[in-house]
């Protein structure tokens, strides 16, 4: 398929199509509009399903029970309205149904603007709503990667049977690149054993999908149970299988100073690099793309050849946390963050750094 | 001479003993939407979605497929589910709470999109699982945990006619109100939710049958007077009859 | 401008087309074989306020989208000149809609180029396609896209229009470019020499 030069939230919305995703449940809010839009012209062409929903809480709740009936399905927001999706998170995440979540951050807290942010990291990563449960959070930082992050996100669910959130910002959702699309992939709504309304032949008894364990040692039972897979994914991601999909390193070999961003910071570091080099500066990237399970492994690594770190947000310092406890305290860890939607120049970070290798 | 068998629990309604308070109406409102299910043999077909409430074990009661849902968002789930399997017969049994208070939004824009499901609202005036809390259907001057002076109208409101508001929608097709009070509501509430789940298996709409129950637990009431109860102080503020009926299919009964 | 990679912030009021402008160039630019990205600001300011966007044409993988420091701007309009003008690399390009913005004083460590590009959009009939003039005009000074390019890409960017729509806009990529090739435009210190009265 030739190129198409696309917003990072088209890319999003018929990457979706092209993953089988025939569902679609969602609420306005700026800057992901323009996914629920794409899709409300695209599903219908393929006999999909497009609800603009009464609320954020309706559109999850609609995903909770289209997943739960083997649909491959996903919603989309942004920062405020991620909020209002939590609960429904929540007891998808307790009843085990996949699923895509799109949050297009935006800057907060509380209304906030419509900027782009990366302030809903801990959100993210820490699960966001009540109870012991993780979601599997990637962070694209291209048209390119939005597509096919989508995609992945969506096997990911599939195979974990586990909410995945894709976190993304207002850049990446406005901006246009081109993008190599892949070909189509056929998704059967009656493959999933356990899911309500299943037809096959093997299927022995009624299917139920809750959350509700009342009996203490039972949801006891149960939320090892759902720990045991986190290890598992953490174990697949850390190094196993997806070990090289989680993290992407930039001329971190001889690095003395390693930058560490997500998302679209990523994209800026690696100009910060280049022009580091050119200074003589030793620097290098490291750019998480899954955040949970965070890739703590790269930041064990380096943390031994490096002599510092230098973690740059679009928020007041969340990622660095999970950076700190990577590195363990054994090599200096710096933050540099702008917020409120203002996205950092290359030369204010360049800025940063230049304090930090030469402090005269 | 062999005996006829004349009374049997409906294929549809589990063996698993309800665990509701003794008197409780829910019971019976579960074997009617069981044998509802039986008689229109739609059972391999048909996917429950559960709320919270007293009835967030419905699930157990049922032989089908059963979703659990959050606190009233039973109609967006059964949505979902619905329009990714619309063979499927698909169900939601809601309270008051969950129905007409933190549902509210849920289930009016399940029926204004005239979603082709079947809502059964069991409207007792009271919070049960939480232990008798204040509902959005309680009574003005009703005594509840949180209402211990009783219900004022000019801090709490009025009680909310949930069948009279939907009803004011295009899109639903049926919306009528029922009670169990005595057989011969029995048998008419029977009726109503047959009407409901056949509706939904000729693909015509969203039907929602509201009963008047009691909760003779939370009321501090022997079931037999809460009945007595129901009939003196409930139905003269939630009065039964059918709001809409656009296929007519009380008629053609 | 570097040979390898050319930054551009395209900029004028709501409805002057800048965002698509810009896409044009991107559009032209992936065509071509180039790496290309395209990012708007987007917001409350879309209505009725100014609107930008920033664009970057690169021999190479494009690290960074973001465009702080522009190879050129391409202002549509006054305010436009005012929030970018010193903002544009020394050596760069201001190429302006002299339509609507007077001469005034620029700095002279930039390439300053006029394009009267209403007055040309109206000649040819449509005073909508004035982006699009700019456009022609640019692709004359670009390294990494040519007038031939733009052409060749015109139908992806209106996909299903008519040929009469098609010929129009083909016309003012056209006028723009020969406004620049025929170097009608006011050219950089020259423009400054004007104003000082020199």
């Amino acid at each position: 398929m030739a190129k198409v030069l696309m917003k990072g939230n088209e890319a999003i919305g018929e990457a979706a199509v092209l993953a089988g995703c025939r569902y679609y449940f969602g609420y306005p809010i700026t800057p992901q509009s323009e996914l629920p839009a794409y899709l409300a012209r695209r599903l219908p062409e393929v006999d999909g399903v497009f609800v603009q929903a009464e609320s954020e809480v309706a559109a999850i709740n609609m995903v909770y029970g289209a997943g739960s009936a083997g649909a491959r399905v996903m919603t989309s927001s942004s920062s405020p309205g991620i909020s209002l999706k939590q609960e429904g998170i929540s007891y998808i995440a307790g009843a085990e149904v996949p699923c895509l979540i799109v949050n297009v951050m935006r800057g907060g807290p509380g209304l906030g603007n419509i900027a782009p942010a990366q302030s809903d990291y801990w959100q993210a990563t820490r699960g966001g709503g009540h109870g012991d449960y993780r979601t599997i959070v990637l962070a694209p930082n291209s048209v390119q990667e939005m597509a096919d992050m989508t995609i992945a996100g969506f096997e990911f669910a599939d195979r974990f049977r586990n909410p995945v959130l894709l976190l993304s910002d207002g850049v990446l959702g406005q901006m246009m690149e081109p993008v190599n699309l892949p070909e189509p992939r056929d998704y059967d709504v009656n493959s999933k054993k356990w899911a309500l309304g299943y037809k096959g032949s093997d299927k022995t008894e009624r299917n139920l999908c809750s959350s509700i364990f009342l009996d203490q040692d039972e949801l006891e039972e149960h939320n090892w149970h759902l720990y045991q897979k986190y290890q598992v994914v953490t174990d697949l991601f850390s190094k196993g299988e997806f070990k090289d999909f989680a993290v992407e390193e930039h001329l971190c070999d001889d690095a003395e100073i390693i930058l560490v961003g997500y998302g679209i910071i990523s994209r800026i570091l690696k100009t910060v690099v280049e022009k580091c080099r050119k200074r003589g500066i030793k620097a290098g990237m490291v750019r998480p793309k899954v955040l949970w399970p965070f890739p703590t492994g790269v930041f064990e690594r380096l943390a031994k050849t490096a002599s510092q770190f230098l973690v740059v947000e679009m928020s007041c310092g969340q990622m660095v946390e999970d950076v700190k406890l990577s590195v363990d305290g054994k090599k200096p860890v710096f933050f540099f963050g702008r917020t409120g939607g203002t996205v950092p120049s290359d030369f204010e970070i360049l800025n940063e750094v230049d304090k930090l290798v030469r402090p005269d | 001479m062999t005996m006829k068998k004349v009374f049997s629990r409906p294929a549809s309604l589990s063996k698993t003993p309800f665990h509701y308070c003794p008197g409780c109406d829910h019971g019976v409102i579960h074997r009617l939407v069981a044998e509802a299910i039986d008689e229109l043999e739609v059972a391999d077909r048909t996917i429950g979605v559960a709320p919270v409430g007293c009835s967030v074990f419905a699930y157990d009661y049922f032989n089908f497929d059963f979703n659990q849902a959050p606190h009233g968002r039973a109609p967006a789930v059964a949505t979902g589910i619905k329009r990714t399997r619309p063979e499927s017969i698909v169900f939601t049994y809601q309270g008051d709470g969950d129905l007409a208070a933190i549902g509210t939004a849920e289930i009016i824009h399940a029926a204004n999109r005239g979603e082709n499901m079947t809502v059964v609202f069991v409207n007792n005036a009271i919070y049960g699982m939480t232990g008798g809390q204040m509902a959005p259907t309680s009574l003005i001057g009703m005594k509840t945990q949180t209402s211990p002076y009783g219900r004022d109208a000019a801090t709490a409101g009025h009680p909310i006619h949930m069948s009279e508001m939907i009803a004011t929608l295009e899109s639903p097709v049926y919306v009528t109100r029922v009670t169990i009070n005595n057989v011969a509501n029995l048998m008419k509430a029977k009726k109503a939710i047959l009407n409901a789940f056949k509706l939904q298996k000729e693909g015509k709409g969203f039907a929602f049958v509201e009963v008047v129950a009691i909760c003779p637990t939370n009321w501090g009431k022997k079931p037999a007077d809460a009945h007595k109860w129901l009939t003196e102080n409930m139905l003269p503020v939630f009065p039964l009859g059918t709001f809409k009926d656009t296929h007519g299919v009380e008629k053609a009964a | 401008m570097s040979s390898k990679v050319e930054r551009i912030i395209l900029a004028g009021f709501g409805g002057q087309g800048v965002l698509f402008l810009g896409k044009v160039i991107a559009e032209t630019g992936m065509h071509a074989g180039k790496f290309v990205s395209w990012i708007p600001s987007y917001g409350p300011e879309m209505r009725g306020g100014t609107a930008n966007c920033s664009v970057i044409l690169s021999e190479n993988e494009i690290a960074s989208p973001m465009v702080t420091v522009p190879d050129t701007v391409i202002a549509m309009n006054r305010p436009s000149v005012t929030k970018f003008n010193q903002k544009i690399k020394a050596g760069g390009m201001l190429m302006y809609n002299s339509s609507l913005i007077e001469r005034q004083e620029f700095r002279d460590d930039i390439r300053l180029v006029e394009i009267p590009a209403n007055e040309i959009a109206e000649e040819l009939g449509n005073p909508k396609v004035a982006n699009l003039v700019m456009a022609g005009a640019y692709s004359k000074f670009s390294k990494l896209i040519t007038f031939d390019d733009l052409v060749a890409c015109l139908p992806n960017l209106v996909k299903g229009a008519k040929k009469e729509m098609l010929d129009i806009n083909l016309a003012a990529f056209k006028k723009g470019f020969d406004f620049v090739e025929e170097k009608k435009y006011m050219f950089g210190r020259y423009v400054y020499s004007v104003f000082k009265g020199i």
